[in-house]
């Protein structure tokens, strides 16, 4: 199956050729072009072409009329019954009211064979619908696929109908916004569909890094369909409603004799707490659209925007007593970094990333004096905070997004070392932690670290250190930067020796604290916990001018 | 400052602090000048302590630590490890660890506090409330190394102690007692004898007890025993002591009590009463001095009966004659409480004493400065008991956490918080949950009211569920405001459970008219990026919006408009106009109704919609959607909640004490199931209906969190 995305394809241009007189209709109706010499011939051309006794102007009508029911109310009624909207609705949920403005209306699909040439076969816009709009007045592109027509299948229009806002969206530079809702390939097409898919792979890789690129799964999404939400930045799912898998269960069964059901293998929990596949599952199309309202928020329109600014009502000097008494005073006690994150955001608004899967470290999107910044945490309450395969790799693609879209990093230390272990260093914990470590290391965006407790070896060095250019390190009093912990450390220094409790004692005196790190300037300060937000949000003025540059290359080669 | 001119000078002094501009130093001035004194800058300082320990934790003994700082006396705070980090700790000149976080290795562990006391040369201990104020054990062995016990003598707590001899000492001292068996009751069967010769209904209570734990009301033999199975073990849980004593019962009596102060030289006041019919589980919730019921005569019959009982046992401290008051006034004599009460701090806003320091004082030696005609009554104060618990299950079931927020309203005039806590601190299941004692003064009762409800609204605490909407609750009602209420007070007033505040139509349109604009603000505010050149100029201009709200089952659709920071709301029916200042980073949201000034709260506003209010003290959920949304929002399907029916979680974090039942059993419905004990308070979990039990997930001895899946039945 995989050999078939390798078919080559560059019929593009013909194609919109061919297609050429609907676009222009289009532009009539939508008055984006002054009227000029083409519109003069295209009611000739229509009417040479027209079978029906219709002006072209009803006709028009009629086929607007028709792409906005997609395939047709008894469709929609199954899809509402389901419990699912329906492309339209999501779109107009999605953008601020009025602000869509539809792109390929008229579009339809080419197949001739199987008796899809019929007009009873044809849809008005095919089975995507495309254009742009504005959340809170920023723009966005958007496709949101239409399972009423033909289960929402990928034809050749349908993949043009997204290329198309896909290279506008580069044009431009805005994010890109796809709701997934399709059964997969048309069938009928043969090639020319997985060709489509493959322009939007293509297209993916292409945007990646330049524009912010969001998938939202709200139906299933199969084979090789499921390479565009994997290619794009965020992929959000509908719980109960949505599936992501290469095969269904069917296949599985004939294959691998493993009885499994749609939800165990493809649904949003699997995806958001086993797979990692997916970033967040939401409860419902209403509750996923909204939340993709407030995530859109945070993001900045392109790689050539400064994230965006909101008008801040948190005092940026604000002191968090909180904070002076949450690190317990037992090394070995848990507490939850999400409270510190939490105090010290604006306003306790933290939009987590992945907060199923793999929870020993906490990623997501906050603000900080109204500056939308990446926050990376060790989470001390989940498998002691440290860094395993999954946590690494987790870490490490936030990390790269932020970095490539100009969100400055904060990053709170409490790790007490990489877990050890045959599952881990068989499943290649040395490869996927290397993730973590390049992608902080290239980093070029501001970098703030805080040490709230344990950095402990090589960790110590992964999480945002002073080494990787980090551009603010603080430690709380509470920190120790160390090698490792006491007791393992005496039980290597002081080998066979008697009393290692007193040697416990003074490898704790020495090490168990901030000093070491700050006497050598690893550490800029010491600081109270409480004043944490506030050295933060001066921080970030003073960064927001950072220039730094890594030197030229094609592209880096990080450890995949 | 403090000095002691008029008493209506003082009360300024304590509580008026008005004016805005000092708010900074509001704290300072506040702690210093709380608790009037009777020292006088103007005449010799006596001489007293130099260093005193508190052997308690929390609001006690923060309170206790304030009285010493103003005297000049050093303080030495004790604590558990858990504690290390406690306001208490903080306050104090010295601390010392004495223990782990189990109370009885740590604040009752006579041993380590001993050593504390040696260790750091405190001449005197005040012991606060509970833990080892009325353990005569203790104060034996304090004299023993010749330090001052802050409280009574030994006798006295002896005496006060025993619940079955306090009674026979009070019917010598001429006090009035209820009709009672005056042993100790042996075993369950005995006890359904005795209740029997008494007649029901009968209150079966610890002998060594105190705060309303190991007592049980029981109207039929069935409910004697099990009573008495009860209340033995909580007795021996809570004081190691499991002798029971049974007693007729006062149907709808009034709590009133009478705090006594005397010295060692047969000197004896009375100051005046204190309310405390309001309880749940024979536990105070709120109190009020004075008393709305006492007419001068009855206040002075009862004071001078009290007076009677402190000089019989030669009473010395601040003590506690509590009665119970029948409908037609007559007042019986339930106990002497041997120490400082939790809920003395209206008594000194009505009298202008300070009673830690007037403890002190007699502890010393001194004499009495007061006569009893110099005792006043003072305008009127309300305390609430604010608890981390969660009001809707049985009036209040603890809750732990951490408090994320947290912030007292201090800045209102004649607010008195006493508290041990602060932003950050943990709720832990190893303590009392009480969060502070909040007490509020006026001339008038209406007054103290008034201000009551004020500081309640404005009382920022999160990370723990709380009781704040049921003591607004109380505090509003009428049977309350007009004085008609007596210890049975919540269970008639709220037969079904406390269900937070029934919005009337005009408090609800108030609500959803107050949701509405501060949802149309948060999204104004998404549309303001600061210096971004790529934002639309067509998202400005907008200015009247259509939306759907909902709230509990109704929805209902709202037209607002806004114009500057004025949002005027059409809803139900009504029109309302909200004007704020629409900060969304502060969890207060001051905003002015319809012309009238109210203080909402904002717990959260999620994106999907949801926004959570606290409106008159009740919690509610707002869901606030555009026309469309709404519309769309009707496709979705309803995700059906767990069957709760067949599965039994635990309602608190506690203990396991006993699981009555194994898998296989069939169990009837309100059979027990398993018993929790939380707080030193045990609680019987039952099967809602019949059933075979499928799963049992905990043992004896375990700790459980709240929510934690105790038993699955089929």
């Amino acid at each position: 199956m995989m050999a078939a995305f390798g078919v080559a394809r560059s019929s593009c241009g013909l194609i919109n050729s061919f297609r050429g007189s609907f676009r222009l209709l289009a532009q009539v109706k939508c008055g984006a072009t002054p009227a000029s010499g083409p519109q003069s011939h295209v009611p000739r051309a229509c009417r040479w072409y027209s079978v029906s006794h219709l002006s072209v102007k009803e006709r028009i009508e009629k086929k607007r009329k028709a792409a906005l029911i997609g395939g047709g109310q008894k469709r929609v009624d199954a899809q509402h019954k389901k419990g699912k909207l329906t492309a339209r609705e999501r779109v107009a949920l999605l953008l601020d009211p009025e602000s869509f403005v539809e792109t390929d209306m008229f579009v339809e699909h080419r197949c001739s064979d199987f008796g899809m040439e019929q007009d009873t076969n044809k849809f008005p816009g095919d089975s995507v619908v495309t254009g742009r709009g504005r959340i809170n007045g920023r723009l966005v592109y958007v496709f949101s696929q239409d399972f009423t027509v033909f289960g929402g299948s990928l034809s050749g229009a349908h993949a043009q109908k997204i290329c198309k806002i896909m290279d506008q969206a580069m044009t431009v530079g805005a994010p890109v916004i796809g709701l997934n809702d399709s059964g997969g390939a048309r069938i009928q097409e043969g090639v020319e569909s997985l060709a489509g898919y493959a322009d939007i792979f293509l297209r993916n890789v292409l945007a990646s890094g330049v524009v912010p690129q969001i998938s939202l799964i709200m139906g299933p999404c199969a084979g090789g369909a499921v390479y565009s939400p994997a290619l794009t930045d965020f992929t959000f799912m509908v719980k109960d409603t949505s599936y992501l898998f290469i095969t269904g269960p069917d296949v599985v069964k004939s294959v691998t004799n493993e009885d499994v059901t749609q939800e165990e293998l493809g649904g949003a929990k699997t995806h958001t707490s086993v797979s990692g596949v997916a970033h967040r599952a939401f409860e419902n199309d209403v509750e996923a659209l909204l939340n993709l309202r407030e995530f859109f928020n945070f993001l900045p329109l392109s790689n050539q925007d400064a994230p965006p600014i909101r008008e801040c009502h948190d005092p940026s000097d604000r002191l968090v007593k909180a904070l002076d008494t949450i690190v317990p005073f037992e090394s070995t006690k848990a507490y939850d970094m999400l409270e510190i994150i939490h105090a010290i955001v604006d306003e306790r608004d933290f939009f987590e990333i992945m907060p199923s899967y793999a929870k020993n470290i906490v990623v997501g999107f906050a603000r900080m004096n109204g500056r939308t910044v990446g926050i990376v945490g060790n989470q001390p309450k989940v498998a002691s905070g440290c860094l395993d395969i999954n946590s690494s790799v987790k870490g490490a693609r936030f990390v790269r997004f932020c970095d490539a879209f100009n969100i400055p990093i904060i990053t709170f230390v409490d790790v007490p070392g990489f877990l050890p272990g045959t599952a881990q260093e068989y499943g290649g914990i040395i490869r996927h932690g290397a993730k973590l470590l390049f992608a902080f290391a290239e980093a070029t965006v501001p970098k703030i670290t805080i040490i709230t407790r344990k950095a402990y070896g090589g960790a110590y060095d992964v999480m945002s250190s002073k080494h990787l250019r980090g551009d603010v390190n603080y430690a709380w009093p509470t920190a120790e930067v160390a090698v490792m912990g006491a007791k393992g450390a005496v039980q290597i220094i002081f080998r066979g020796k008697e009393n290692q409790a007193e040697a416990e004692a003074e490898y704790v005196e020495k090490f168990a604290n901030p000093f070491p790190a700050a006497v050598r300037g690893f550490v800029d300060d010491i600081i109270e916990p409480s004043s944490t937000r506030k050295k933060i949000c001066s921080d970030l003025e003073v960064l927001a001018s950072k220039k730094q540059v890594n030197p030229w290359k094609k592209h880096a080669n990080i450890p995949l | 400052m403090a000095s002691r001119g008029s008493p209506r000078l003082l009360d300024r002094l304590l509580f008026t602090v008005k004016n805005p501009t000092c708010r900074s130093r509001c704290c300072t001035l506040r702690s210093r000048a709380q608790y009037s004194s009777s020292c006088r800058p103007e005449e010799e300082q006596e001489e007293t302590f130099q260093k005193l320990l508190i052997a308690n934790r929390g609001e006690i003994a923060c309170r206790v630590i304030k009285t010493c700082k103003r005297m000049g006396i050093q303080t030495i705070a004790v604590h558990s490890d858990v504690d290390s980090n406690a306001v208490h700790v903080k306050m104090a000149d010295e601390a010392v660890c004495v223990g782990p976080a189990p109370t009885s290795l740590s604040y009752l562990n006579m041993d380590a506090i001993l050593n504390a006391v040696r260790r750091t040369g405190a001449q005197a201990v005040h012991p606060g409330y509970g833990f080892l104020s009325e353990n005569k054990e203790f104060a034996k062995r304090l004299a023993a190394e010749d330090v001052t016990f802050i409280g009574p003598d030994t006798h006295a707590i002896q005496a006060m102690g025993d619940k079955i001899q306090s009674k026979l000492i009070a019917k010598a001292a001429k006090v009035n007692t209820i009709p009672g068996f005056d042993g100790v009751v042996k075993s369950a069967e005995d006890a359904v004898k005795i209740a029997q010769q008494i007649g029901y209904p009968v209150m079966i209570k610890a002998s060594a007890g105190g705060g309303g734990k190991g007592m049980r009301i029981a109207w039929n033999d069935e409910e004697t025993r099990e009573g008495f199975r009860f209340s033995s073990q909580e007795a021996a849980s809570s004081f190691g002591d499991d002798r029971l004593l049974i007693e007729k019962y006062i149907d709808r009596p009034r709590h009133i009590e009478i705090q006594v102060l005397a010295d060692k030289h047969g000197n004896a006041l009375w100051l005046n009463e204190r309310e405390c019919s309001i309880q749940r589980r024979n536990q105070k919730v709120v109190e009020e001095a004075p008393s709305t019921f006492l007419d001068p005569t009855t206040r002075r019959a009862m004071g001078e009966q009290a007076v009677q009982l402190a000089k019989a046992v030669q009473y010395s401290s601040a003590g506690t004659v509590e009665f119970l008051v029948d409908a037609q006034k007559n007042f019986y004599f339930l106990e002497m409480n041997t120490r400082l009460q939790v809920e003395h701090p209206i008594t000194e806003c009505i009298t202008g004493l300070d009673l830690v320091e007037q403890m002190i004082r007699v502890a010393k030696g001194y004499r009495l400065q007061h006569k009893q005609e110099d005792i006043p009554i003072n305008g009127w104060a309300i305390e609430s008991r604010v608890y981390a618990e969660d009001p809707f299950k049985s009036f209040g079931l603890p809750s732990i956490g951490r408090l994320s927020q947290y912030q007292e309203p201090l800045d209102l005039s004649n607010v008195r918080v006493d508290s041990g806590i602060e932003e950050g601190s943990d709720i832990s299941i190893y303590y009392d949950p009480m969060i502070s004692k909040l007490v509020t003064f006026g001339a008038t009762r209406a007054e103290a009211l008034a201000r009551m409800e004020e500081s309640l609204d404005r009382y920022v605490i999160r990370g723990v569920t709380h009781n704040i909407p049921l003591l607004r609750e109380i505090i509003t009602h009428p049977l309350f405001i007009s004085g008609d209420i007596s210890t049975n007070f919540l269970p008639e007033v709220y037969p079904e459970g406390f269900k937070g505040h029934q919005l009337e139509a005009e408090q609800r349109r108030e609500l959803l008219a107050s949701a509405a604009a501060l949802h149309i603000a948060a999204q104004l505010r998404s549309q303001s990026i600061l210096g971004n050149l790529r934002v639309s100029s067509s998202v400005a201009g907008h200015s009247s919006w259509d939306l759907s709200l909902e709230l509990g089952e109704r929805h209902y659709d709202v037209h607002i408009t806004k114009s500057g920071s004025i949002y005027t709301v059409e809803v139900d029916g009504g029109r309302v106009e909200v004007i704020g200042e629409w900060n969304l980073a502060s969890p207060l949201l001051p905003l002015t109704i319809n012309g009238s000034q109210r203080m909402l709260q904002c717990l959260s506003r999620e994106a999907s919609g949801t926004i959570a209010l606290q409106f008159m003290g009740t919690l509610f959920k707002v869901r606030v959607l555009s026309k469309l949304a709404s519309k769309l929002n009707s496709y979705m399907p309803e995700k059906l909640p767990e069957d709760t029916s067949s599965i039994l979680r635990s309602p608190m974090p506690g203990t396991v004490v006993a699981v009555s039942v194994h898998p296989g059993d069939t169990v009837a419905e309100g059979q027990e199931i398993c018993v929790i004990e939380a707080m030193k308070m045990q609680n019987s979990l039952t099967a809602v209906k019949q059933a075979k039990v499928k799963s049992v997930h905990c043992k004896p001895g375990e700790t459980v969190g709240e929510g934690d899946l105790l038993v699955e039945l089929e």
